[in-house]
């Protein structure tokens, strides 16, 4: 069984991400960049699925150059190749227009039984983007899965969301996005990444892919931001003198906080 | 904004991509599975070795930097890294990964036969098997060569009798290597250790090195095959090679525990008010953390270029020396100095900083003492060897 993932890098949540001034796009300079932990998740379920039922995983990943050291780490946990499309004209490019060349890499990969991806991006959570490239590639989305089980054709999967679980079942080719649960990543092994320097990377521009420079960045983006401003600083916190009532006046802020 | 010392330093311009890799994995490893549980294995001085070796052995850090044999085959200077990040976790668990890697598998891998190498170096590479290193006895530590353990032929085989102490891993160990006197001079054994006669009792009521397995080896009769003796190595040499190799992941490793007590006294007088102003805002404490800083960049500018060298084929016992006299020596000094700088909260296990400081003391005389260092340079100085006074 074939399997790609998307995955993708983002500033490191441990570090202040900031919005450039001149396009409101990621100040990438501003942050360390690390492989997205949803999408370790996501690469960790391709293991598992290729552990089981066999086949190649490759990754697949739009972002500038120094998103290979995301891809090195995907490799470097057990994945044998990958797709990295990088290419100046994407600057800006909202969600659509990345499904827009996730789905065309995704293309270049051969006999691709599932594509696997985190259900949103700790980044800009849009979290659209896995039944975007589904609708694009005409296949199944399933999104938000807790769990993922392939027999034979057929994929059924766990659907978690606010409202409840729900069983999904689709035949392959499909398209699914994990959620946190689905499992717990594994290290990379010091083995995995001595090889992970001699796997496979291709590296594509969009021209490579037939799409025209127009449909991507911040001019062929459907949407934009407009404005941005820093979050406020944290405002001190509200002292309650406990006069017997302690525990009543907690409970009363958290009921206005809606929390409880 | 504030500055990490090894950023200042530019510590990752010297560092490949694929070190910095392997540096982060076990950074990783460390702040996941190890560190919510050091405070509790330090009180408790109890340590679940077993389970941590496999998880370990998984990662590829025991015998990383050996060749073959299920290891994973990294530089030098890489194993270095992953020891400072394992010492920055606790001394302990360098501990073990050193006797492991660089003394038990070094010498089977360097010194062992075909056969003793396929039947250890495997198990012993993913955690199955968990080995020791016996060369210090209860009255020669600095000077092994006095060693009373000894081997006499029986027939085809050997027969062992004595004892060999602060033995870490000991008591846990699936394999023994084991030194000691012969009439061919000194010889390696590699010893089963549910050999009959071979016992390890565990030595307790330490106050350093609590989440370590420290041991004495008893050896009563022990009687093995002539197959089981280390053909590669022919007298102190082949033991000196080994703490050679374990002394080089000292020259990181005790940096990490520095380097963990620096950033805990950092965000400490960061937060910590004296007289109304964080007490990082005040003079004196810059003077401690610049001076501690500098000594802990200094130190990782010299145990890189030790790797570097290391990964040339070019490292002398010499260097190795300066590096391991300089950055332990060092490291303590560092964590005293926190101590100060995190008052009566230095102290407490919620805090690094006492635990590496303990730690460290251990680090200070094992694998050569300070003073053995120092002479090892004096001699490589002056030419005249002044061990014996």
């Amino acid at each position: 069984m074939n399997i790609v993932v998307l995955v993708k890098q983002v500033p490191d949540t441990y570090s202040e991400r900031k919005l450039a001034d001149a396009d409101h796009t990621l100040d990438r300079d501003s942050a360390d960049a690390v492989l997205d932990e949803i999408n370790e998740r996501a690469v960790e379920e391709a293991l598992q699925l290729q552990a089981t039922h066999g086949g190649e995983v490759t990754v697949v990943c739009v972002g500038p150059d120094r998103a290979t050291d995301a891809i090195r780490k995907a490799l470097s946990m057990g994945a044998d190749k990958a797709v990295h499309v990088s290419d100046a004209a994407l600057h800006g490019s909202d969600a659509i227009a990345t499904a827009k060349v996730l789905a065309k890499a995704v293309g270049t990969v051969e006999g691709v039984d599932l594509v696997l991806a985190g259900n949103e991006a700790t980044d800009g959570r849009v979290g659209a983007l896995p039944a975007m490239v589904a609708e694009l590639l005409g296949l199944p989305a399933l999104t938000h899965a807790r769990k993922v089980e392939v027999d034979g054709s057929t994929v059924k999967v766990e659907r978690e969301t606010d409202e409840g679980v729900f069983f999904l079942e689709a035949s392959l080719p499909a398209v699914i996005s994990v959620n946190e649960k689905i499992n717990e990543p594994r290290y990379p092994s010091f083995k995995g990444i001595m090889a992970a320097k001699k796997k496979p990377v291709s590296t594509l521009a969009i021209g490579d892919l037939g799409v025209d420079a127009g449909e991507v960045g911040l001019g062929g983006s459907w949407t934009q931001v407009t404005e941005a401003a820093p979050k406020p600083p944290r405002a001190a916190g509200q002292r309650v003198e406990d006069e017997g009532d302690g525990g009543v006046k907690v409970a009363e802020y958290l009921v206005g906080q809606k929390l409880i | 904004m504030s500055e990490h010392p090894f950023t200042l330093f530019a510590i990752d311009s010297l560092l490949s991509e694929e070190e910095r890799a392997i540096r982060d994995t076990v950074r990783r490893f460390c702040a996941d599975r190890i560190r919510p549980h050091l405070a509790d294995w330090f009180e408790t001085a109890r340590l679940p070795a077993r389970e941590l070796a496999r998880e370990l052995g998984g990662l590829g850090l025991l015998g990383m930097h050996l060749e073959g044999y299920g290891c994973a085959g990294t530089s030098a200077t890489a194993y270095g890294l992953a020891c400072m990040e394992l010492e920055a976790a606790d001394s302990g668990l360098r501990s073990l990964v050193s006797v492991q890697g660089s003394l038990a598998m070094f010498a089977i891998h360097h010194f062992g036969s075909e056969q003793q190498k396929q039947e250890w170096l495997p198990r012993m590479a993913s955690g199955e098997a968990i080995g020791c290193f016996g060369l210090t006895e209860p009255d020669f530590g600095s000077n092994p060569a006095g060693m009373r353990t000894r081997a006499k032929r029986d027939g085809s085989d050997w027969v062992l009798d004595g004892s060999k102490m602060w033995i870490t891993n000991g008591s846990i160990a699936d394999v023994a290597v084991v030194w000691v006197r012969t009439d061919e001079g000194i010889r390696g054994f590699v010893v089963p250790t549910d050999t009959p006669g071979f016992s390890a009792p565990e030595i307790h009521r330490k106050l350093s090195l609590r989440a370590s397995v420290t041991s004495e080896l008893v050896l009563a009769g022990v009687r093995l095959p002539e197959s089981a003796m280390l053909p590669g190595a022919k007298g102190l040499s082949g033991p000196l090679a080994c703490l050679n190799e374990a002394r080089f992941g000292i020259v990181f490793g005790a940096l990490g525990a520095a380097r963990d007590c620096l950033e805990s006294a950092l965000a400490y007088t960061a937060d910590r008010e004296v007289f109304d102003k964080p007490l990082a805002g005040y003079q004196i404490t810059q003077t401690k953390l610049a001076d501690m800083a500098l000594e802990l960049g200094k130190g990782a500018l010299l145990a890189l270029h030790l790797g570097r060298l290391k990964d040339a084929g070019q490292l002398r016992a010499e260097q190795v020396s300066l590096g391991k006299l300089n950055n332990v020596r060092e490291a303590l000094a560092i964590a005293r100095e926190c101590r100060t700088l995190l008052g009566a909260n230095g102290i407490t296990l919620e805090y690094p900083v006492i635990r590496h400081a303990n730690n460290l003391e251990s680090v200070l005389t094992y694998e050569g003492t300070s003073e053995v260092h120092q002479l090892v340079i004096g001699n490589a100085l002056t030419g005249q060897a002044a061990f014996r006074g």
